[in-house]
């Protein structure tokens, strides 16, 4: 199981490399952006940038360097692994962030990438790039959630283009997208092989969105319809029928980004026990007065570390391996987990001042506190519920039978 | 499983192969069975001598291969797996405190014979049933250590303490103002209460204020990786027996509700040997380790409790059988983690380093 390590490119083109980046930041990255982040911005609104957000998402998308490792062919930065890892430490170093992202990043420009043909490569890809178009993804149905392969939007060949009628649910960012990438039922004989993958214009005559309000108040989640909405042939991606395994391809990106730890401890801000020092009651030998939740925060963040190095060694494996670490597998369901008990500590650290829902008496963050201890109890249903995940380690890594 | 180079692969495989075919889990039962006092088979140690595993961290000028700790996990996991009983790991915290507080003289007297499997020592901290380094009352005048330690693992074959008195860790060899009383826990290995009175001790000069603490972090980091191997060895177990015992028509392995809670084990197994691994690393870099010590033993204690007791319910009753295997690990495992610090212990520690 030895480490095969790439053999080094000269020291000096790195160096160049790491001066060019450097240099590219000194011009381009607005100093007041400093520090800034878009983690969310795929599902938190529409794109109202201030002119410095604007002016660096085009410095970078001209570069391709918000999707670095993409083929340079198509609008990517069509950099090494190596290379990657230089931008992002220049970045860093320098406070800046990447302001290319969405689900065109994360999910569906890798699919297309391997499955699209190369007219849909080179009309798709390049706005990607650029971080022009909003992407949604077009999945889940009222009756196709976990069981996803249930789902009955048809498209009906009509010649020229497809008939799409039917509805899809949960779609993230669905108000702000311009183009969907979907499932749709082109055969109803054959429950997976009737499964076909789809591009749909969001403003195309047919398509209505409604938003969905959620228990923590916001709406990232839309239900849309779709009535006798015409969609050109050109837009299936891969054959009819192939749509359930070019979906699937598709989820294991979402996974893999769902569950990322380093981007996971980001979104995580200041660890617990910072906040515990800072906002809960101290004792005179330094220690936090409430033993059990001192306790509990232990506990927590001693499973937190011991998950942190678990993503770290999914990555260490499968680089050294070639291939996806088996581990990778449970990567989603912990994080997600861990998540969701941060978010119930953070709350009970303040009391009802974490409960906050609107008004005089809270601030700011601590109204954030409260959204995201709600909107948090998504994770473990989302990108495939912890159910499904325990589904599929038991049934793929540790080869356990589905029922006779 | 971490990352490995080529010599630590050779060596898990060599350690997997040995554990095996010449000490499977019937090689404990055989000696349990035989009531044999050392608790371990010294043809299997000096066998495991032979092959270097007594010298892994040691360094080579003392006679050993300085292999470094995530080699010595490695062969301590497989071990574990088997149930193997051996002083390897009581002998290594032993040595890995001479190494870190030892004058040369008295490295140069021990480390050798520790290396080459010749001598057996052992740590002797604790004076009650629980693990609490802060309560101390041995105590040393006149060269002369007076005091009580409970629990001592490996004992009966030890030549040589390692004795934490209020003043530091002492030096003292079996013999004269020595003596032990038997004390059978229930995973049947050698655990003795060992008397010291007026027994000649020799100081650990070096090593610095933290020397206990950096002692005890290499023997939860340590104590963590056999954990790592009991629980790997009762979770591929009980994987197998679901996968082949048949009832309603059905192997159980077919049943939901038993696969999400493999699958739940699987995660925290997981979790557990990063964990591990995580602290053998901390010991090569030198960095962290006592953050990374809680972190391991805290994860074994947890992760092992959970396996050894799931183990036992998925086996049904053959779980509750002497003949099998699976109530073995069970009493292996709650000794484990009582040793060097329980769950409360460790997050409180945890909590301390963070500074909260």
């Amino acid at each position: 199981m030895a480490t095969k390590v790439d053999t080094a490119p000269a020291q000096s083109e790195e160096d160049a490399f790491r001066a060019e980046v450097r240099a590219f930041l000194a011009e381009h990255f607005p100093p007041e952006l400093k520090g800034q982040s878009n983690v969310l911005s795929a599902i938190e609104g529409p794109g109202d940038e201030t002119d410095a957000q604007r002016r660096w998402r085009e410095a970078v998308g001209a570069r391709g360097w918000g999707t670095p490792t993409w083929p340079k062919d198509y609008g990517g930065g069509g950099l090494s692994r190596r290379k990657a890892r230089i931008l992002e430490e220049e970045f860093a170093r320098a406070g800046a962030w990447n302001p290319i992202g969405g689900m065109g990043v994360m999910m569906f420009g890798p699919t297309l990438l391997e499955y699209g043909s190369e007219e849909q490569k080179r009309e798709h890809i390049p706005p990607i790039c650029r971080g022009e178009i909003r992407w949604c993804q077009g999945y889940s149905e009222p009756n196709a959630g976990s069981d996803l392969a249930n789902l009955q939007m048809s498209a009906e060949d009509r010649g020229d283009h497809y008939l799409v009628n039917g509805q899809k649910t949960w779609t993230s960012g669905g108000q702000w997208a311009d183009k969907m990438f979907a499932l749709v039922r082109t055969d109803r004989s054959d429950k997976h092989r009737g499964i076909s993958f789809l591009l749909i214009d969001m403003d195309a005559p047919g398509v209505e969105v409604r938003p969905i309000r959620m228990i923590s108040g916001a709406s990232p989640f839309c239900e849309t319809f779709f009535t006798d909405v015409r969609v050109p042939k050109k837009n299936l991606v891969g054959e009819e029928g192939q749509g359930w395994t070019i979906g699937k391809r598709l989820l294991q990106h979402e996974r893999t980004n769902l569950s990322g730890g380093g981007s996971m401890a980001r979104l995580m801000g200041p660890n617990l026990s910072d906040i515990a020092r800072r906002e809960g009651d101290i004792d005179a030998a330094g220690r936090l007065a409430d033993t059990v939740l001192r306790d509990r925060i232990a506990d927590f963040e001693i499973r937190w570390n011991a998950f942190l190095l678990t993503a770290r060694r999914a990555m260490e494996e499968s680089k050294a391996q070639g291939g996806v670490s088996e581990i990778s597998s449970v990567l989603k369901k912990l994080g997600t987990k861990l998540g969701q008990e941060r978010a119930e500590l953070l709350i009970e650290i303040v009391g009802l001042q974490g409960l906050g829902w609107d008004g005089d008496g809270f601030s700011e963050g601590e109204l954030e506190r409260t959204r995201g201890w709600l909107f948090g109890k998504a994770t473990t249903i989302y990108g495939g519920s912890t159910e499904i995940q325990n589904n599929i380690i038991a049934k793929r890594v540790l080869g356990m039978l589905d029922h006779q | 499983m971490a990352v490995l180079n080529d010599e630590q692969v050779m060596l898990r495989d060599m350690a997997r192969e040995w554990v095996t075919n010449e000490s499977p889990v019937s090689a404990f039962r055989a000696l349990r069975d035989r009531e044999d006092a050392h608790g371990f088979d010294p043809d299997a140690y000096r066998a495991m001598a032979e092959m270097g595993w007594t010298g892994i961290v040691i360094p080579e000028q003392h006679g050993g291969s300085d292999f470094g700790w995530l080699s010595l996990g490695l062969v301590v996991e497989e071990l574990g797996k088997t149930l193997t009983s051996s002083p390897l790991v009581s002998s290594t915290i032993a040595a890995s405190a001479i190494l870190l507080g030892g004058s040369e003289a008295q490295q140069e007297r021990w480390l050798p014979r520790l290396a080459s499997g010749e001598a057996v020592a052992t740590l002797a901290v604790d004076e009650g049933p629980r693990h609490d380094p802060a309560r101390i009352s041995a105590s040393v005048s006149d060269g002369k250590l007076s005091g009580t330690k409970a629990f001592v693992a490996e004992a009966h074959a030890a030549q040589l303490f390692v004795v934490a008195a209020t003043d530091g860790l002492y030096l003292v060899e079996s013999g004269a103002g020595v003596q032990l009383a038997t004390r059978q826990l229930v995973d049947r290995r050698s655990h003795a209460q060992v008397e010291f009175r007026d027994a000649p001790a020799e100081r650990l000069g070096g090593g610095g204020d933290n020397l206990l603490d950096d002692v005890l972090d290499r023997a939860r980091i340590v104590t963590s990786a056999e954990m790592l191997g009991t629980a790997q060895a009762v979770f591929d177990s009980t994987l197998g027996y679901l996968k082949q015992r048949v009832q309603f028509n059905q192997v159980l392995a077919t049943f939901q509700a038993l696969q999400h809670r493999m699958a739940d084990l699987y995660g925290d197994l997981a979790t557990m040997r990063s964990a591990v691994e995580g602290g053998l690393q901390a010991l090569d870099s030198g960095f962290g380790i006592a953050r990374a010590a809680t972190i391991a033993k805290a994860e074994a204690n947890r992760v092992l409790h959970r396996i050894s007791n799931e183990g036992i319910q998925l086996h049904g009753g053959i779980g509750m059988t002497d003949e099998y295997d699976v109530g073995l690990y069970l009493k292996r495992a709650r000794v484990l983690e009582a040793a060097w610090g329980n769950t409360a212990f460790l997050r409180d520690r945890f909590a301390t380093i963070g500074g909260y």
